[in-house]
């Protein structure tokens, strides 16, 4: 809450944002040197251009209202066209595009293609644009089979990032260097984006979001703000697309434009938290260590990720990002020591729970496809047998004692919690009276 | 002919919805300045004609004019951007934007800044100051940054009339302003509604027959989708027809509607 004043405030340097913002590039600068790993330095390359394409998408999500079930098809298109670019720099005679600019024609990909299918899916709102999205990205995956000169078929279109000559001495040749190209990236549009929202065409967006009736009576059409919005969205999204071309130097059709991919970047911009500007970029980092790591760790990864899914719509629609600010404004009003044993049990609960579920989950994997591994399956240190009611009795009783925790914890939780927010709410109509 | 075109003129206009007629030739000429309440029944298609001529409906057939110019079958906001805004029967705010904001939204296009993405909300001097004083005029100085949807309900109505406002347009229509509030709100509501609709043409639908009176300069009797006056309250309340139309009864209603008189 803000002190009421009769003049809007200026604010030339606002210290705070400032702050963040430093903070966020340092991240990004010095992640590579904490993380020294190969496979960390995968990793992070990946969250780099992923934080750039869950942002575009939450444009259209968040900030614009608009669900689309087809923001693949911008990013993937934006990798093919980049990686067709760099193919051609790397051609005699062809137009020499330095590597350093190919995620700018990604970007500028992805802006022709939303402006033209754009200008379909964006006449209609709410489930009826839903619907058109899923469409074009049946469509445009389908004609990756149509088209193999463009999208290279199964094997997809290779490339060779090292070509031409340096820029400021470097070939991105090594990893490293990638990283740091989609770190300056990942920069550059976070901060656009972040710009974005505080221009006449952002705000107007929220209000289409909020009440698109409403905005036709004061002078703007609603078809053009989201129109616009969605061109945008679109050209981060092949910035996102092209830098992905670069960091692989492959793209394949069934994997970058599929509606399978559309739908990650939806579940986890949801899962980061559409309602606040950095949640999609948890988001991003959730999906590469979804990706990269859960999926090394079990074969039953989409099913776990689902399970998360639904808990987080049940229990916290407004994803990570906004479980994060809630506390902190409990943090901020000195209300949140007296939380910190309804959250000991609330993890207590959710640990046994989620055992439980987990040796159920593996078994009937292991059942299913592993069968011929013999019957015996090592699980957290113990071994499960799938051909004895034990185990299935002992997995179930632990997932049901998990549950039952989970749930006593949640109700005392939730008490708790509420009488923190009375008693804060009652903190500012004192502040207020006073 | 007069020099100046009325502001509103409607000719002959209809709106059927599938066989129901619900507007059936209602003409109306509104000058520059004036301020009109229509009244009527419920059901007579009162908040159709305001949809008419705002833009939200396409009439069935008939003329609608501002300041001259044919307006029918446009859409609502190049409507809006010839000067002309409305308000709502049902609070239509943006919820989850603050006060401030919501004024500004209302801002933004008037003072030219379109769909523009490359200039920031907080260097736009202009439509900055002009919030700030529409959020003066309608009271809500110490709402500024609460959003919307915590507002009170007169609250909301008061920022509802400043959204409506915050693009200058010069004809208003307000639909029953001040329906939902106490009688003290509906009297502080409307010398709010007088002061910032100073020198405009105001269209008002109103059930409130002693804000009507103290509102408006001439009051339009809407019956059945037709205006069957349109007058100075003094002649209005005169009126015979008027009178049997407005006791609401069937009877009264079905012989003014066969002209007996």
């Amino acid at each position: 809450m803000h002190a009421p004043s009769t003049h809007y405030r200026f604010q030339p340097l606002n210290i705070g944002r400032f702050v963040l913002w430093s903070l966020f590039a340092l991240a990004l600068a010095v992640a590579p040197l904490l993380f020294t790993s190969s496979l960390a330095l995968t990793m992070l390359s990946q969250i780099g251009y992923l934080i750039i394409i869950c942002l575009s998408y939450n444009i259209l999500l968040g900030q614009g209202g608009m669900l689309s079930f087809g923001h693949a098809v911008y990013t993937g298109l934006g990798s093919f066209i980049a990686v067709h670019a760099m193919n051609m720099a790397a051609r005699q005679g062809g137009l020499q595009v330095p590597l350093v600019l190919i995620p700018a024609v990604g970007g500028l990909a992805g802006l022709v293609f939303a402006a033209v299918l754009g200008f379909v899916t964006t006449r209609k709102s709410g489930t009826t644009f839903a619907m058109i999205t899923l469409g074009i990205g049946e469509l445009v995956a389908s004609m990756a089979l149509m088209f193999p000169e463009f999208f290279g078929g199964e094997g997809g279109i290779t490339s060779d990032r090292v070509y031409g000559a340096k820029f400021l001495g470097l070939d991105f040749g090594p990893q490293i260097q990638v990283y740091y190209l989609i770190a300056v990236y990942c920069f550059v549009c976070t901060g656009l984006m972040f710009a974005f929202t505080g221009t006449p065409l952002g705000r107007m967006l929220n209000a289409v979001r909020d009440n698109p009736e409403r905005v036709e009576f004061i002078g703007y059409n609603t078809q053009r703000v989201r129109y616009f919005s969605f061109i945008i969205a679109g050209f981060f999204a092949g910035v996102g697309g092209g830098l992905a071309a670069i960091n692989f130097e492959i793209v394949t059709a069934a994997d970058s434009v599929s509606v399978l991919r559309s739908g990650g970047y939806l579940l986890f911009t949801f899962l980061g938290g559409a309602t606040f500007f950095f949640g999609p970029m948890i988001g991003a980092v959730l999906l590469v260590f979804a990706s990269v790591l859960l999926s090394e760790l079990t074969k039953a990864w989409l099913l776990y990720l689902g399970l998360a899914f639904l808990v987080m719509v049940m229990y916290a629609p407004g994803g990570i990002a906004s479980l994060v600010m809630m506390n902190l404004r409990v943090l901020r009003f000195g209300r949140f020591k007296p939380l910190l044993p309804g959250y000991a049990a609330l993890l207590v609960g959710a640990l046994v729970a989620l055992a439980g579920a987990a040796a159920v989950i593996e078994m009937l994997y292991h059942v299913q496809l592993n069968a011929a591994l013999g019957p015996e399956l090592p699980f957290l240190g113990l071994t499960l047998h799938v051909d004895r009611a034990m185990s299935w009795v002992g997995a179930v009783l632990v997932l049901a004692v998990g549950l039952a925790l989970l749930e006593a914890a949640r109700r005392r939780f939730m008490l708790r919690w509420s009488a923190a927010q009375e008693a804060i709410e009652h903190q500012l109509r004192m502040k207020e009276s006073a | 002919m007069n020099a100046v075109p009325p502001a509103i003129e409607l000719r002959d206009l209809r709106k059927s919805f599938g066989r129901t007629d619900i507007i059936r030739g209602a003409s109306l000429s509104v000058a520059q300045g004036e301020r009109v309440a229509i009244i009527g029944p419920n059901g007579a298609g009162k908040s159709t004609l305001f949809n008419l001529i705002s833009g939200r409906l396409a009439p069935t057939s008939g003329e609608v004019l501002l300041h001259g110019q044919r307006i029918d079958g446009k859409p609502p906001y190049e409507i809006n951007r010839m000067g002309l805004a409305r308000s709502f029967q049902i609070t239509n705010i943006f919820p989850k934007l603050s006060v401030f904001e919501n004024l500004r939204c209302g801002v933004l296009w008037s003072l030219g800044y379109r769909y523009s993405f490359l200039r920031f909300l907080s260097r736009l001097h202009d439509a900055n100051a002009r919030a700030e004083q529409l959020l003066g005029m309608i009271g809500l100085k110490s709402k500024r940054d609460v959003l919307a949807v915590n507002l009170t309900y007169a609250e909301q109505r008061a920022l509802e009339i400043g959204v409506t406002i915050a693009g200058g347009a010069d004809v208003i229509l307000l639909d029953e302003p001040t329906s939902g509030m106490s009688r003290s709100e509906t009297r502080h509501f409307i010398s709010l509604i007088r002061e910032v609709t100073v020198g405009k043409t105001l269209l008002t639908v109103e059930h409130d027959m002693g804000v009507v009176f103290g509102l408006a300069d001439k009051i339009a009797v809407v019956v059945y989708g037709e205006v069957i006056a349109f007058d100075t309250p003094e002649a209005v309340r005169a009126n015979r027809r008027v009178q049997e139309a407005y006791l609401g009864s069937a009877v009264a209603d079905s012989q003014a509607e066969e002209g007996g008189h």
